[in-house]
C-alpha cells in the first residue's frame, strides 16, 4: 500500500515535470477546457440562481389566485364577486388585490404599480423598487410625479425604497395607497383585478381550486405550485436549449482533446520510449497519463468553475444577461444570491469531464503501447 | 420528455459507454478467436496490448455507472417538483414504469463491472493469462446489458411527462401495498432489525473468516448479496424512519436529501462498496484451481473479503449510531 | 545465465516486407563475463540485445533466464524482470531533457515505489563513483557527451542489475572517452556483473576487458571466440 501511493506520487510528480517542459502545448488545452467550463458553469449557475430567486418570490405568494374571464380574456373582477367565492373548506383567507402596469415615458419601461394589502403605505405617498430608485434617481423624501392613462399629472412622495434583497420581483414595484391606485388607473371602485386566497393545507390546493371552477365557471384559478412547476421547466428548458447549443462546443472539445492526446510531438513519444525502455510497463504510462488527465481536469474545472461563479454572482453575468433573462426593459440591477447546486456540479462534471476522459483514453493507450526496443533504433 | 440538463448529461454519458463498447467489441472478439499465448508473433503482441484498453476501458465504465447512479438519483430527487404528487426521488422513478428498472440496471452494471475488474485483475496478475478468453467473453455479456441499461433509461427520460400524477414515497413504501418493496418496509421492527443486523453479521462474519482463513470464497458473495439486501431492506423498514423522526416514513432517497444532512451517503457508501468487494471476491473463485492463479486467487480474494468485511461493519456501525442519535422510539427499551 | 535456442526474428511478420532479422541463434551468455557482438551493421546485433534484454519477444525460439522459460511472457511481466535483472547504456544515451541528472537516475525505479530517500541515496553513491557529484542538479541537455554516458550508466545501475546491456556504447565518444568508458566497464566486470554489448570499435571489442566475442553475419553467429 505504502509502495503504490509512492509510486502514484512518483508519476505525478512526473507528469508535472513533463507538463511544465511543453507549458505552450498544455496550456493551450487547460484555457479551452477551462473556458467551456467556464462557459456551462455561467449557465448553469445563472440559470440556477434564476430559479431560486423565482421560487423565493412565489414562496411568499398566495397559493391560488382567481381570475375572471370575460371572453377568454382577463378581466376585473365586479363588486360582490369576492361574496360569491362563499366559504370553501381549506381556505384561509381571501382578499382582492389591486395591480396594474405603467408605462414611463421618461424611462421607456413598465412599472408594477400595486396596493399593499396591509394598507401601510399613506395617502399621497409611495414606496419604490430599486430599480426606479436607480433610474430616476429617487431617494426617500423626494417628490415624483407621473402623467396618469387620463392625462392627469399625479405627484406622489417616495416614502421609502425596497430593500435590495429580492431584486428580480421587485425591482420595478411602486407600491401605494388603494385610494390613490383608484384615482390614478380610474379604476372603478369596488372592482379588484384578481381574487388571491392562501390555502394552508398544500394537498388541499387542488381540492380547492375545483370546487372555486365549479362555484365559478367564469374564473381561471392559477395556482403557484403550477406556476412554479412550468416557471423550473422554462428555465430548465432554457438551459437545456443552451446546453444543447453548447454541446456542439463540447464535441468541438472532445475533438480538440483527442487530436491533443493522440498527436504527440515527436519528443514526447521519445520520451515514453525511453520510460519503457528503463523499466516502466504500458500500465506505468497509463497511470502517468491518467495523472495528467486528471490534473488538467480538475485544474480546468476548478478555475472555469470558480470565474463562472464570480461572473456569476459578483459581476452580475455581464456576459449574457440579454439571452438568459429575457426581455425586461428594467434589468434589475443583479445580486442574485450566491447559491451553489450539487446537482448542477454533478451534472458539469458529466458535461466536460466526461467527454474529456473519454476522448483521451484511446491515445492514451495508444502512446503507452509504445514499442519499448523502441529507442535502440535511433 | 423533458429537456433538463442533468438528463442530457446522463444520456451522454450511457451512449458514450454503450459506443465505446460496440466500438471495442470486435476487437474483444478478435482476441477469443485468436489468442495464443504462447506465440511470439506480432499479432499475438498486438492482441496483448489490446487487452490494455479494455482494462481502462472496464474501469472508465464502472466510474461511468457508479457516477451515473449518483447523478440519476440526484436528479429524480430535483425533478420530483415537477410531478404532482412526488416528493422525492421515488416520486419521479414512478412516473413511468421504467424509472426502477432503469436504476436496478444501473446498479447491477456497477456490480457486474467490479467483479468483471477484480476476474481482470487476477488474470493479468498470471503469467500466461489464463482466464483471457473466458474474460472477452463475459466482457461481450456486458455490452448487451448496458445497452439495455442505456435503453431503458432513455425510455425512462423519454417517457416523463410533467402533468402525470404519480405516488411517492409515502404510498409505495406504505405498508398497505403489495410489491417487495412494500413488504420490506412493512416488516415490523423487530424482525427488521433482527434481520438486517443478522444479514450484516453473517457478512461481516464470512469475509472476516475469509480474510483470515482464505476459506469459503464463494460463502463471502452470497453473504454480500445477502447483506446488500438486508441492507437495503434495513433502510427501508427502519432506519430511514430513525433519520427523519417519523415512524412512518420510510424513504431510500430522501436521506440523500441536504435536509437530512445527505447521512444517506455515509450509509450507501460503504455498503455499495462492501458489497462490490464480496461479489468480486466470490467471481473469481471459481478460477482459484486454474495452475497459474493458486496462488494469486486466494491472495486477491482475501484482500477483496477484508474490503468487504470493514465496508460492511461500517455501515452496521453508521446506522447503529444514526439510530442511537436519533429521537423516535420505535422500541420500547 | 541467458540462453538463447533457436532464435529467429522476423519483422513485419505476414506482410510482403517481411524480414527476418535473427535466423537461428543459438548462444549461452555466461555470468560475470564481458561478452561483445561484433558483426557488420544490419547483421542483427541489436536485434539480438532487445530479445536478451527481454525489450522484445522472439519470433520462434526459446530464452531461458536462469533456467526459466521466460519467451512466452507478456510484456508486464517481461517488464519486471528487465527492471531487475538488466540496466541498458543506449549509443544516443536517451536521457530525459529538462530533467536533473538526478531526475534522470532514479526514473527506473519509480515503478517500484521504493522511498525517495533510500533511491536519492544510492544515485547519489553512483554519481560519486563516476565522479559526476558536481553535476547532479545539472540539466543533461547541458551536460557534454562523456557526461551524459555517465549518467546513462548510473541510471542502468540504479535498480542494482545483475547485467548491463550496452548498444555501441562508445560510438558517440572520442578515442579518450571511449579508453575512460572502458575502465568503468572493467571495473563492473569486477563487480561481478554480466556484461554484453555491440560495437563496431576495435578499441572495445579488442579490449583485454572483453572475455568473449561473438561475431553476428545475416542474423547467424558466425564465429565465437
Ligand atoms: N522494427 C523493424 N522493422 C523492420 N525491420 C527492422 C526493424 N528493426 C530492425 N530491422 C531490420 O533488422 C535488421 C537487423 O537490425 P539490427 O538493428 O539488429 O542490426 P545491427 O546489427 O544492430 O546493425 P548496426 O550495426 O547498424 O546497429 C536490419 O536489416 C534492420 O533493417
Ligand atoms: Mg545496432
Amino acid at each position: 500500500m505504502k509502495l503504490w501511493f509512492e509510486k502514484q506520487r512518483y508519476l505525478i510528480d512526473f507528469t508535472l515535470a513533463s507538463m511544465a517542459r511543453r507549458k505552450a502545448r498544455n496550456l493551450g488545452l487547460l484555457g479551452v477546457y477551462t473556458v467551456l467550463v467556464f462557459v456551462l458553469a455561467s449557465v448553469a449557475l445563472y440559470t440556477h440562481a434564476l430559479r431560486v430567486e423565482a421560487a423565493k418570490v412565489l414562496a411568499a405568494s398566495p397559493e391560488v389566485i382567481l381570475q375572471r374571464l370575460v371572453a377568454g380574456r382577463h378581466d376585473l373582477i365586479p363588486p360582490g364577486y369576492l361574496e360569491k367565492v362563499g366559504r370553501i373548506r381549506g381556505v384561509q383567507k381571501k382578499e382582492g388585490r389591486l395591480w396594474g402596469y405603467y408605462y414611463d415615458a421618461v424611462v421607456k419601461a413598465n412599472y408594477t404599480f400595486m396596493v399593499p394589502n396591509d394598507a401601510s403605505i399613506a395617502k399621497g405617498e409611495i414606496v419604490v423598487g430599486p430599480a426606479l430608485e436607480r433610474s430616476r434617481g429617487l431617494a426617500a423624501g423626494n417628490g415624483i410625479s407621473f402623467r396618469s392613462y387620463s392625462g392627469k399629472l399625479h405627484t406622489f412622495i417616495v416614502a421609502s425604497v425596497l430593500p435590495q434583497a429580492s431584486e428580480i420581483a421587485s425591482a420595478d414595484l411602486v407600491l401605494m395607497h388603494e385610494e390613490d391606485f383608484r384615482a390614478f388607473f380610474d379604476y372603478p371602485v369596488g372592482h379588484y383585478t384578481d381574487i388571491a386566497l392562501s390555502v394552508a393545507n398544500p394537498l388541499e390546493v387542488r381540492n380547492v381550486a375545483l370546487k372555486l371552477a365549479a362555484a365559478l365557471p367564469d374564473s381561471r384559478p392559477i395556482l403557484r405550485d403550477e406556476v412554479l412547476r412550468t416557471y423550473a421547466s422554462i428555465f430548465d428548458w432554457r438551459e437545456g436549449i443552451v446546453l444543447a447549443l453548447l454541446s456542439a462546443a463540447i464535441l468541438a472539445f472532445g475533438i480538440l482533446a483527442w487530436e491533443k492526446a493522440s498527436g504527440l510531438s515527436a519528443d514526447e513519444k521519445r520520451e515514453i520510449g525511453i520510460l519503457k525502455a528503463i523499466g516502466w510497463e504500458t500500465g506505468d504510462i497509463i497511470k502517468m497519463k491518467f495523472w495528467e488527465g486528471l490534473l488538467i481536469s480538475l485544474t480546468a474545472f476548478l478555475a472555469g468553475f470558480v470565474a463562472a461563479y464570480l461572473h456569476v454572482f459578483y459581476f452580475a453575468a455581464t456576459l449574457f444577461e440579454p439571452v438568459l433573462k429575457g426581455w425586461a426593459v428594467l434589468y434589475p440591477e443583479f445580486r442574485l444570491t450566491p447559491h451553489i447546486d450539487g446537482l448542477q456540479v454533478a451534472t458539469l462534471f458529466f458535461f466536460t469531464v466526461f467527454p474529456y476522459a473519454a476522448a483521451v483514453l484511446a491515445p492514451i493507450w495508444k502512446a503507452a503501447i509504445t514499442d519499448p526496443d523502441a529507442v535502440m533504433r535511433g | 420528455m423533458i429537456f433538463q440538463p442533468a438528463i442530457i448529461a446522463l444520456l451522454l454519458s450511457s451512449a458514450i459507454c454503450v459506443l465505446a463498447l460496440a466500438l471495442i467489441a470486435p476487437f474483444a472478439f478478435e482476441v477469443i478467436r485468436r489468442w495464443d499465448i504462447k506465440s511470439g508473433s506480432e499479432r499475438q503482441l498486438q492482441l496483448e496490448r489490446r487487452t490494455y484498453l479494455f482494462s481502462m476501458l472496464l474501469a472508465f465504465v464502472l466510474v461511468a455507472q457508479l457516477a451515473s447512479v449518483l447523478l440519476f438519483v440526484f436528479n429524480a430527487e430535483k425533478m420530483s417538483g415537477m410531478f404532482v404528487g412526488a416528493m422525492c426521488a421515488v416520486g419521479t422513478l414512478n412516473v413511468n414504469p421504467y424509472g426502477f428498472p432503469a436504476l436496478n440496471a444501473k446498479i447491477a452494471l456497477f456490480f457486474l463491472a467490479a467483479m468483471w475488474l477484480a476476474i481482470n485483475h487476477v488474470d493479468s496478475r498470471a503469467r500466461d493469462y489464463p482466464l483471457v478468453r473466458i474474460k472477452y467473453a463475459l466482457l461481450l455479456l456486458l455490452a448487451p446489458l448496458l445497452a439495455v441499461a442505456a435503453w431503458t433509461e432513455a425510455q425512462f427520460f423519454v417517457n416523463l411527462q410533467a402533468d402525470v400524477i404519480t405516488s411517492c414515497c409515502g404510498s409505495l413504501f406504505s405498508e398497505g401495498s403489495k410489491t417487495l418493496v412494500a413488504e420490506a418496509s412493512a416488516l415490523e421492527p423487530v424482525p427488521a432489525m433482527l434481520l438486517f443486523y443478522g444479514a450484516m453479521g453473517l457478512a461481516i462474519g464470512m469475509s472476516s473468516f475469509h480474510w483470515a482463513y482464505g476459506r469459503g470464497g464463494y460463502g463471502v458473495a452470497v453473504a454480500a448479496a445477502l447483506g446488500f439486501a438486508a441492507g437495503i431492506s434495513g433502510i427501508l423498514s427502519f432506519i430511514s424512519l430513525y433519520i427523519y423522526e417519523h415512524p412512518h416514513h420510510h424513504c431510500p432517497f430522501c436521506v440523500l436529501k441536504p435536509e437530512y444532512g445527505y447521512q444517506g451517503y455515509a450509509l450507501y457508501l460503504p455498503l455499495f462498496v462492501a458489497t462490490a468487494a464480496g461479489l468480486a471476491a466470490g467471481a473469481i473463485r471459481p478460477f482459484a484451481g486454474v495452475a497459474s492463479l493458486t496462488a494469486i486467487v486466494p491472495d486477491v480474494s482475501r484482500r477483496l473479503a477484508s474490503i468487504a468485511s470493514i465496508g460492511f461493519l461500517l455501515t452496521a456501525a453508521v446506522a447503529t449510531a444514526m439510530i442511537l442519535r436519533s429521537n423516535l422510539v420505535l422500541l420500547d427499551h | 545465465m541467458i540462453e538463447l535456442a533457436g532464435i529467429r526474428k522476423a519483422f513485419n511478420q505476414g506482410q510482403h516486407n517481411e524480414y527476418w532479422a535473427l535466423n537461428g541463434i543459438d548462444l549461452a551468455i555466461e555470468a560475470n563475463k564481458v561478452t561483445a557482438l561484433r558483426g557488420p551493421s544490419g547483421s542483427g546485433k541489436t536485434t539480438l540485445l532487445t530479445l536478451v534484454g527481454c525489450l522484445a519477444r522472439p519470433t520462434e525460439g526459446r530464452v531461458r533466464l536462469k533456467g526459466e522459460d521466460i519467451s512466452g511472457l507478456p510484456e508486464r511481466f517481461l517488464t519486471d524482470i528487465r527492471r531487475r535483472t538488466f540496466g541498458f547504456v543506449f549509443q544516443q544515451f536517451n536521457l530525459i531533457k529538462g530533467l536533473s541528472a538526478l531526475d534522470n537516475i532514479i526514473l527506473p525505479a519509480y515503478p517500484t515505489g521504493e522511498p525517495r530517500r533510500e533511491l536519492l541515496e544510492r544515485a547519489e553513491a553512483l554519481l560519486a563513483r563516476l565522479n559526476l557529484g558536481h553535476r547532479r542538479e545539472a540539466k543533461v541537455e547541458w551536460l557534454s557527451g562523456g557526461e551524459q554516458q555517465r549518467v546513462a550508466i548510473c541510471r542502468a545501475l540504479i535498480n542494482d542489475p545483475e547485467a548491463l546491456i550496452a548498444d555501441e556504447p562508445t560510438a558517440n565518444l572520442d578515442t579518450h572517452l571511449a579508453k575512460e568508458f572502458m575502465a568503468i566497464l572493467e571495473g563492473l566486470a569486477g563487480e561481478g556483473r554480466t556484461i554484453l554489448l555491440t560495437s563496431h570499435d576495435p578499441l572495445v571489442t579488442e579490449s583485454a576487458v572483453v572475455d568473449r566475442g561473438v561475431e553476428m553475419r545475416d542474423g547467424q553467429i558466425v564465429d565465437d571466440r
